[in-house]
């Protein structure tokens, strides 16, 4: 096994951005946003990075799937401490089973020992495209993890789960995706953001790929979610108390 | 002509848990459709007969192998692809269990899944949130593959326990790896309501300033019989454990009460409760966003008013 750690990255919208509906329904309005690493792939990437730093990886390989524009987003990575980028450059929006095909064409390459992704996209909010993976190529994952330790051959992750913190053991090579109390991302300092201006980033495209590229869902409109009415406010907690009442909540 | 369905049943071993009965009313909107709930545990006997009581349940299926003790995916997804075949639809819940489950499942079938379903329009067309619930897209399968669904809890109400399926057990013929392996859980034993289904909820955030300040909700919140939540800044800072977190990257939830205590309103809190009947903020920033969804507001030291609120509740005298 190799002692390469392949983290999967996509580019959002800012989670700071007030995210508002096309007034035609066709999307969400991009345009002029500010874009970023999708904060879970962001801790993905820490983790690897951190895994490598203690002697424990030798390689960190970070990549994404979409338009040319993501290069930045894969330079940021670079300057944080990835080794080496690939961009699969796509012209349009892929579903995370397709995403999940292409990972699998450069873990078939890049015979990682690890793979680790966000484990959502805050766009989309789908949770797919780690344990799609992980189906595809056939091997164990480990989702919303909240703690990574890797062991010989195996790694051993501790899961938010809704009952609590479940610890599994997988054997590796295995799909890992992060949840936010893995870490936190260290923050980009302008020297490493020179040096990433020379580090590898590689393109390929989707296309050169020869997967199955077929979408299955048709995103049929956009709408702004109901609005909840407004309420009132009550100046203190017998108003409080009374208000409750009058709804029979008490 | 019927539209077949089949959940995948979450539980603990013991119980089948709530997710199920939500997942099914979700199942149910689809016009014709016909319902199999399927249990895969180490001893199906006690889950299989509470999810034969749920009314539009036509059949369980129960497959029992010692391999299922524990909810592990890359041990569960082979056998849900081994009975999927006679089902057009195949759906989950959109809680930890399903979320990890299904993409896995949808993989292995080659099809895509809509994630967190909350009305279905027709049995191809679903609408679910994206952005944190900041938009809505409604969303059309092409082709005739199966659909995978996650279904988002708090969009549906349990079904009731009216139904009288029949139970079948399946003996499935699937090579099982054993590269994942359980080890432990760690919850908090409470006896506290559950906190995605209670009608009544309690939630801190980051201003309660201490585990310890964290206190004053658990005595409120059993005051009157309910759940306690957090915010992620609240469990981010070690006040309340994980499995409180409230919001996009946690819970879901939609008591009748909700009472945000020290919460500002990040969007990414608000898309947990927004299916709330009524949510009640108490906060000292009258500017704080949670505000804006608050139906009733009360703007103050939450020190001061969370022990007359449990006082007044109690029944005790106005501490005005």
């Amino acid at each position: 096994m190799t002692r390469r750690i392949l983290v999967g990255i996509k580019r959002v919208v800012d989670y700071n951005v007030r995210i508002r509906v096309r007034p035609d329904g066709t999307g969400v309005i991009t345009d002029g946003v500010k874009l970023s690493i999708n904060p879970f792939d962001e801790i993905a990437l820490e983790e690897a990075l951190r895994i490598k730093e203690r002697g424990a990886a030798d390689e960190v390989v970070v990549t994404t799937v979409g338009s040319a524009d993501c290069q930045q987003q894969l330079r940021t990575a670079l300057a944080m401490g990835a080794d080496r980028a690939l961009l699969v450059q796509a012209d349009r929006t892929i579903e995370p089973l397709v995403a999940a095909r292409a990972l699998l064409k450069l873990v078939e390459r890049e015979l990682p020992m690890l793979v680790l992704l966000g484990k959502q996209a805050i766009d989309d909010d789908n949770s797919q495209t780690g344990q799609m993976l992980a189906a595809l190529w056939n091997r164990p994952q480990a989702t919303f993890a909240s703690r990574l330790e890797l062991l010989d051959g195996k790694a051993r992750v501790t899961r938010e789960i809704d009952a609590g913190l479940e610890t599994l053991e997988v054997d590796l090579p295995a799909v890992v995706t992060a949840d936010l109390r893995l870490n936190e991302p260290r923050y980009v300092k302008l020297p490493d953001i020179m040096k990433a201006k020379k580090k590898p980033l590689e393109t390929l495209t989707l296309s050169s790929l020869s997967l199955d590229e077929r979408q299955r869902l048709k995103l049929v409109k956009f709408e702004p979610p109901a609005q909840r009415q407004k309420g009132i406010r009550v100046k203190d907690t017998a108003e409080l108390v009374d208000a409750l009442r009058r709804k029979g909540l008490v | 002509m019927s539209v077949q369905v089949l959940i995948v049943a979450e539980h603990d071993g013991a119980n089948l848990n709530p997710s199920t009965a939500k997942s099914i009313t979700c199942a149910r909107a689809i016009p014709g459709s016909e319902i199999t709930v399927a249990v895969f545990a180490a001893d199906a006997t006690a889950i299989a007969s509470q999810a034969a009581q749920l009314a539009g349940v036509s059949r369980v299926l129960k497959v029992e192998k010692p391999a299922n003790e524990r909810a592990l995916a890359e041990v569960l997804a082979p056998q849900v692809v081994a009975v999927a075949g006679p089902y057009s639809h195949v759906f989950g819940p959109s809680t930890t269990f399903g979320k990890d489950l299904m993409p896995r499942v949808a993989a292995l079938l080659d099809t895509a899944q809509i994630s967190d379903i909350m009305a279905v329009e027709s049995p191809t067309r679903f609408r679910r949130p994206i952005y944190a619930g900041n938009a809505i897209v409604t969303v059309e399968v092409d082709g005739d593959s199966k659909i995978v669904g996650t279904v988002r809890t708090a969009s549906f109400e349990a079904a009731p326990k009216t139904g009288s399926a029949t139970i079948e057990s399946a003996a499935l013929d699937v090579e099982l790896p054993n590269r994942t392996r359980f080890v432990s859980v760690s919850a908090a034993k409470t006896n506290r309501p559950d906190l995605q289904t209670a009608a009544r909820v309690v939630s801190g955030g980051r201003a309660l300033g201490s585990a310890n300040g964290f206190e004053i909700l658990y005595s409120l919140a059993d005051k009157f019989g309910a759940a306690v939540g957090a915010s992620r800044a609240a469990v981010d800072a070690g006040y309340a454990p994980n499995e409180l977190q409230v919001g996009q990257t946690g819970k879901i939830i939609a008591p009748e009460l909700y009472i945000a205590i020290g919460i500002s309103g990040a969007i990414q809190h608000l898309t947990g409760i927004k299916d709330a009947r009524t949510i009640v903020a108490i906060n000292k920033d009258a500017e704080a966003p949670i505000f804006e969804v608050a139906d009733i507001g009360l703007v103050g030291d939450l020190f001061q008013i969370v022990p007359q609120l449990e006082e007044l509740l109690a029944g005790g005298s106005a501490a005005r």
